[in-house]
């Protein structure tokens, strides 16, 4: 059998979806989703890869100032690092500091970025509840929630931040 | 009128291009020995200082052996990058590339700029995984091992930070090197897999319009990227000018977007998720989203726009006396290859045409030269880059009036805004020191 009439040969043979059917190596290894479930952690505007569970800003609270406020301050005021709360009008200048209170457009980015990125000493070391919980207290502190709102997967996506509507494509043709 | 002032003339008269002693590329070439006198009013007469030559030392004795990876000489060892956070505090630690200090169009591996918002991965190239899958037919993991297998490609392209040449947005010119204001571009030729390939074996569900990217650094940095992109000309880069991807540069691999802002192109990936929507990751609904005057912003810039900058001369690099010199520097488009670069002597006033170094590649940088004679007064110098979709680097007061500027002077090293494309002027003073100025 020479090489060329391999893909008709797949074809004939009804070996699976269009995918199995390319004339490239197919060197890839097949994935089942538990297999990749300790590294998806994306999660979309809408709510889509949020995890099961839950939290509140008192429960925030806590976990902010053990593990939080080393860098962003008391309450996250701003320390080291960025202030977490608060944030000028962004009329103010194109160099207008940008946070989560004035610019921010999706309230699931800031579970995100938790959750894959801090603390920066031990990135992903916290549970998904602790980072509901987070993401409680700084929305919270921003007063962009109630002080007694739980975050979860239903509640989260349907926070409005109020800088939803300030953005304008570049380049609408590019996506 | 002395004979050589009168040749001085002539040529001036025919060789002018521009104004402010911008020459046509022909004249160094052609005009010998006479125009070089003429140009630069020295005569080619043995000088005082001129000595008979001798052999020096090193070409009395035998030299080294090769070593099995070599090293610059040790007369160059000033030309490195300059770093944002030398010590490795815990924030993001820039690199950037000393153009004025290179030349040609690509850029060397250990010069490239890198940005690192969490430090270098130490990644074990057996171990690490690429792994597509979301809304794929078959998801599937692949080693370096596999894709090394794989048909690969080469391009040069060049990649670009969004907030490359963020200090043009302030107000004032900052007083800094060209590798301080534009140090977070360079160039290479990049090698390995088109994603198209790896996506045709994974097969895609017609639902998905996007992919996000991730690293296996520590932060898992992750951006959103269309899908039409992933399928025209990405790659899983695994080569960098020939040799395996420095670790700054993604080792072991990368996304490659020809021409899109360089946190696009994801180093140490590890996963590819095909989605509906973009994710509005940190980086591109944040950091990559810049304000406008008003207080809106801009979302998925993605481009690379047009751009240049001349490199030789430029802040560092004093004139050193009246005569002739090669006004050269840099140009590159997100939108494809550079179709005229137009240089100015006289800030703006007036110009001329630029050669540009063969081959001129699409989404790569291009080296442009302009003949110049400097006659020892002021001068202002500009370039101006065209690409072949039409666009134009906007001048300063267009760019301004659209993006605006800074209230205050920022610090060189802080990003006031982002995607920065206009004019980078130049002026000389009567001792040849060349200054940043807006013109």
């Amino acid at each position: 059998m020479s090489t060329p009439k391999l893909p008709a040969m797949a074809l004939a043979l009804g070996l699976g979806s269009g995918a199995a059917l390319a004339a490239g190596p197919n060197l890839g290894i097949p994935l089942e989703p538990a297999d990749i479930a300790a590294w998806d952690i994306s999660i979309q505007p809408d709510g889509t890869g949020l995890p099961i569970g839950g939290g509140t800003p008192a429960q925030g609270a806590r976990i902010f100032a053990q593990k939080c406020a080393l860098c962003h301050g008391e309450n996250g005021k701003g320390g080291v690092f960025a202030a977490l709360v608060g944030g000028a009008p962004l009329s103010g200048g194109i160099d207008t500091p940008k946070t989560i209170a004035n610019f921010w457009g999706y309230p699931t980015t800031v579970f995100d970025f938790i959750r894959r990125a801090m603390p920066w000493q031990q990135p992903r070391s916290l549970t998904d509840n602790e980072v509901y919980a987070l993401t409680a207290f700084i929305l919270a502190q921003n007063k962009l929630i109630g002080e007694d709102d739980s975050m979860n997967a239903e509640t989260l996506p349907k926070v409005r931040m109020p800088n939803r509507d300030g953005f304008i494509i570049r380049f609408p043709d590019k996506i | 009128m002395e004979p050589k002032d009168r040749a001085k003339e002539e040529l001036e008269r025919l060789e002018a291009v521009a104004g402010n002693g911008l020459l046509g590329r022909r004249a160094f070439l052609r005009g010998g020995a006479a125009f070089t006198a003429a140009v630069t009013g020295y005569t080619l007469a043995r000088s005082a200082g001129a000595a008979p030559l001798t052999d020096d030392p090193w070409s009395l004795v035998p030299g080294a052996i090769s070593p099995p990876y070599e090293q610059r000489s040790r007369f160059e060892g000033k030309v490195v990058r300059t770093l944002s956070n030398p010590k490795g505090e815990t924030r993001t630690s820039h690199a950037r590339t000393p153009h004025q200090l290179i030349n040609g169009t690509f850029t060397p591996n250990g010069l490239h700029f890198t940005i690192v918002h969490s430090g270098t991965p130490d990644i074990d190239p057996d171990k690490h995984r690429l792994v597509i899958h979301g809304l794929v037919k078959r998801p599937l993991a692949f080693t370096l091992d596999a894709l090394a297998r794989y048909p690969m490609v080469s391009r040069m392209t060049f990649v670009e930070c969004g907030g490359n040449s963020a200090p043009m947005f302030s107000k004032e010119p900052i007083q800094a090197s060209v590798q301080a204001l534009h140090g977070l571009a360079s160039c290479a030729e990049w090698t390995g897999v088109p994603l198209s390939t790896l996506l045709e074996e994974t097969g895609i569900d017609p639902k998905a319009k996007w992919l996000v990217a991730e690293g296996a650094d520590s932060l898992a940095l992750s951006r959103s990227v269309p899908l039409t992109k992933a399928l025209d000309d990405a790659m899983i880069a695994l080569y960098q000018n020939g040799e395996r991807l420095m670790p700054g540069n993604g080792y072991p691999m990368r996304l490659l977007l020809p021409g899109w802002e360089g946190n696009m192109n994801v180093k140490f990936l590890r996963r590819l998720k095909l989605v509906e929507a973009p994710a509005m990751s940190y980086y591109e609904t944040r950091t990559y989203s810049q304000l406008l005057p008003g207080g809106k912003a801009y979302r998925f810039y993605f481009l690379q726009e047009v751009k240049s900058f001349i490199t030789h001369p430029s802040p560092g690099l004093a004139l050193k006396g009246p005569g002739y010199y090669e006004i050269s520097g840099i140009a590159y488009s997100g939108n494809g290859r550079i179709s005229k670069v137009m240089v100015s002597a006289d800030g703006g006033q007036s110009w001329a045409q630029a050669a540009l170094q063969a081959p001129v590649l699409s989404k790569a940088f291009t080296r442009f030269r302009m003949p110049w004679r400097w006659d020892g007064g002021p001068a202002v110098l500009q370039s101006r880059a065209w690409d072949e979709a039409g666009n134009v680097q906007p001048t300063r007061a267009q760019f301004v009036a659209q993006r605006g500027e800074t209230h205050k002077v920022p610090n060189v090293l802080a990003f006031p805004n982002q995607h920065y494309n206009s004019l980078t002027s130049w002026a000389i003073d009567g001792k040849g020191e060349v200054k940043h100025v807006y013109a």
